[in-house]
């Protein structure tokens, strides 16, 4: 049993970290979300080239650092404590994960590209009617000789605006919801017939609409088996939610630090707040609710590799955790930070906006619970 | 003991539907349960409807144009308010300042102020919280010195800043409260001050929310000179009408009637959206699990509600049993976004507010219902802050129902 990270790993935290807290301050932050194109190119080449992350969990082969899982977690959790808005989690662990995982012939020059800074990617895999059940696809690949021909609507596809390429499900047989007939194809954001509308998301960051019309990509654009791609997207999107998990991580420990200073320098009734008990146990709370936390991203992070049932199991474990923590924590650091805490110009506001919707991302608390039970109970009857 | 409301009872309840159902401003159906995105001439439209009819403030004394309605007359037209999603009478001016004036108030203050607050002639803004005061209200610092003017006339000269200030935007007036005497024990010294907020000196700016509302704002008063016939009540006596006042603030804030809409519309989402397997989320025992438990729990706020009511009817004045109100009402407003947020699932996400390139009224992405549901959420935060916290009414409990 070792929870020690390596030499190179806290080498990767503390780079991220000291990059970040110079390029990347709350002030930087709100500046970039409120600007036309919502992110900073100019940040991203950095990962690239100034910093190497967009390489962490790729191997040496293919010009990354060789790590994996892990050093996604370190990079994310960073990315959680500052409110990175760049699309690192896309690209990098959902776009490079199915190159990875896909045995995809184009992998090694798109994963190259990702490492460079060039590829963006961002994933549609919600439909307007699906919540959370990636199995419900209406969008349909028809085989026309050695083309597909996509079409459908994509709902939500976080950092659509700034990919270079789109990664989407869509059916090429089967029914509405079946497991079997789904297909994951890669296409590049500018082929004819992919229309989007853009939008900001609350908590800062863009996102799309996506319609697919007619799109028609070669045969070559078709990622892992054809109808068979399912078991890819429970995986990386696992995968993502281990992530993302980690991005919660650092949102509440600031949370945490930040209410906690707070409350000491705060003054009410002749004292500071933080010696009132209720708020101490209110912030002991909040600090257990952060180590539970930390501890089951760990133990999902770690258990990525092995077999799909336990791997879902560890990352719905994790993901009820982390998406109840979140409300606990959020809501809580609001409520101590009392009307101080509902104005935009707190930072505490914008971890609290972000760790809400990663409550929702990849599946709420009730669907993970419900995928949990299944898995150790067995289906209901 | 007995549930039923009596037959009259049942006969105003019904004047009082059929009334709004049919004076109701068409442009407004469906934008009550949606504050935060009024204007001015929304909030004082209905405002205007209801002074013309006499039933914009029902509990002022008769002479004034109350209504002389029974306590549960009002608890039944708040109900009718509520069931047809009206946007609420704005209390500032209606439910705060005007019961301190006809209460407290010089014959030439009440007849100043209290036609005007009736008509909707004026609006008010309340300019109590300070910058580090919060639920320690008696704390503050703005402070007023008596001078004789050029003019031979006494004023107040105010300095200091306010905050929270909700909708002071919009305001005509204010009503301050300024420390008088700074040498006298905390509460003894403050004053109830009327303030026109065209006044030179006074600074409105906006506080932006989470939610990206601009619904509250910081209040700036440097050298603002104020005549002394606009003090109310005597001079450092103002704590007794900050108290009073609260008191008022306080009744109603339980928000039953918005909360049992709230649940119906709830219920109306659920009924639209889908769940994982495809069916509506009013199938899902999860959800629907959440949305029984919250009722049961708003059954019990009501029926606690209802016997407050009853004791105040039979002579009792809102005692400290109001700070359970507060908490249980606002923990529910609070799970109620929570649970909308829910059912709106991705789209939750989309936002537009406050960047650039999409005014506020762009076309919602997804479903309309899911449109407001994390600004909501977000916003709701506020209501176990606002009013004393949720954490200073247990206090209060604690100390005066337990004895602690």
């Amino acid at each position: 049993m070792d929870f020690n990270f390596s030499e190179e790993q806290s080498m990767l935290r503390d780079t991220v970290a000291s990059f970040l807290q110079d390029k990347y301050d709350f002030d930087k932050r709100q500046k970039l979300i409120k600007s036309e194109s919502g992110w900073s190119p100019a940040i991203w080449e950095a990962f690239a080239n100034e910093l190497g992350i967009l390489g962490a969990p790729f191997s040496e082969e293919l010009g990354g650092l060789g790590g994996g899982a892990i050093e996604n977690m370190i990079v994310m959790e960073e990315f959680g404590k500052a409110l990175v808005v760049e699309p690192y989690l896309g690209t990098v662990v959902i776009g490079g994960g199915f190159l990875k995982h896909s045995g995809y012939a184009g992998a090694a020059e798109l994963i190259g590209g990702i490492i460079e800074g060039k590829v963006t990617i961002a994933f549609g895999y919600a439909e307007p009617q699906a919540r959370y059940n990636w199995a419900d696809v209406k969008t349909t690949a028809k085989k026309e000789g050695d083309a597909f021909v996509l079409n459908g609507h994509k709902a939500v596809v976080i950092g659509a605006p700034w990919a270079s390429h789109l990664i989407v499900t869509a059916r090429t047989s089967g029914g509405q919801r079946d497991e079997d007939g789904i297909s994951v194809f890669i296409v590049e954001k500018g082929a004819k017939g992919i229309v989007t509308r853009d939008y900001p998301t609350v908590d800062g960051q863009r996102a799309s609409e996506v319609y697919l019309e007619n799109v028609t990509v070669p045969a070559s654009a078709l990622i892992g088996e054809e109808g068979k791609g399912l078991p890819l997207v429970n995986k990386v999107l696992d995968e993502a939610a281990a992530a993302a998990c980690a991005e919660a991580v650092g949102a509440m420990r600031k949370m945490h630090e930040q209410t906690l200073d707070y409350a000491r320098q705060r003054k009410q009734f002749g004292t500071a707040i933080a010696n009132f008990q209720v708020l101490q146990h209110r912030m002991v709370d909040m600090f257990m609710n952060v180590e539970q936390s930390v501890s089951m991203t760990y133990m999902a992070t770690l258990k990525l590799d092995e077999s799909d049932a336990e791997r879902a199991k560890a990352v719905s474990a994790a993901k009820v955790q982390i998406g109840k923590a979140c409300k606990f924590v959020g809501q809580n650091a609001i409520q101590i930070h009392g009307g101080m805490g509902m104005t935009e110009e707190l930072a505490v506001g914008h971890y609290f906006k972000r760790a809400t919707m990663i409550e929702g991302l990849y599946g709420s608390v009730d669907h993970h619970l419900r995928r949990y039970e299944t898995l150790s109970f067995g289906k209901a009857a | 003991m007995n549930l039923d409301f009596s037959p009259e009872d049942i006969a105003f309840r019904d004047e009082v539907r059929a009334f709004i159902a049919e004076n109701y401003p068409a442009q407004l159906r469906d934008k009550g349960s949606d504050r935060e995105d009024l204007s001015k001439d929304d909030f004082l439209s209905w405002h205007k409807v209801l002074a013309k009819k006499g039933w914009v403030a029902p509990s002022w004394p008769k002479e004034w144009g109350g209504c002389g309605w029974t306590s549960t007359q009002k608890y039944l037209f708040g109900e009718e308010m509520a069931r047809a999603d009206a946007i609420p009478i704005l209390p500032f001016g209606v439910a705060m300042v005007a019961p301190v004036i006809y209460t407290f108030g010089t014959q030439e203050q009440k007849d100043r102020y209290l036609p005007k607050i009736y008509n909707g002639e004026e609006w008010w803004c309340q300019g109590y919280s300070e910058p580090g005061a919060g639920s320690d209200l008696a704390s503050l610092k703005t402070k007023a010195e008596r001078i004789t003017g050029d003019d031979g006339k006494e004023y107040y000269i105010v300095n200091g800043q306010k905050t929270w200030t909700t909708l002071a935007q919009h305001a005509d007036w204010g009503f301050f409260l300024v420390r008088t005497n700074p040498e006298a024990k905390i509460q003894e010294g403050i004053s109830f001050l009327l303030i026109d907020m065209k006044t030179p000196g006074i600074t409105v700016r906006p506080i932006i929310t989470i939610d990206g509302g601009h619904e509250v704002n910081e209040v700036w008063l440097e050298n603002v000179k104020v005549p002394v016939e606009n003090r109310v009540f005597e001079e450092n006596k103002g704590w007794t009408c900050a108290k009073f006042l609260l008191a008022h603030e306080r009744s109603g804030i339980a928000g039953v009637a918005r909360s049992k809409r709230g649940v119906e519309r709830v219920r109306e989402m659920a009924s639209v959206e889908f769940g994982d397997d495809g069916d509506n989320l009013l199938k899902d025992a999860d959800f629907k699990r959440k949305v029984a438990e919250l009722e049961i729990d708003l059954t019990a706020l009501e029926y606690t509600e209802l016997r407050v009511l009853a004791s105040e009817s039979a002579g009792k004045g809102p005692g400290p049993e109001s700070s359970l109100l507060k908490i249980k009402g606002t923990e529910i407003q609070q799970r109620l976004t929570e649970l909308a947020l829910e059912a709106a699932g991705h789209y939750a996400s989309p936002y537009f507010r406050g960047f650039p390139g999409d005014g506020d009224n762009a076309h919602p992405i997804g479903p309309d219902s899911a449109h407001r549901t994390a600004p909501n959420y977000f916003n709701t935060r506020k209501t176990s802050i606002y009013g004393g916290s949720n954490e200073i009414q247990r206090n209060i409990i604690a100390k005066m129902v337990l004895g602690l």
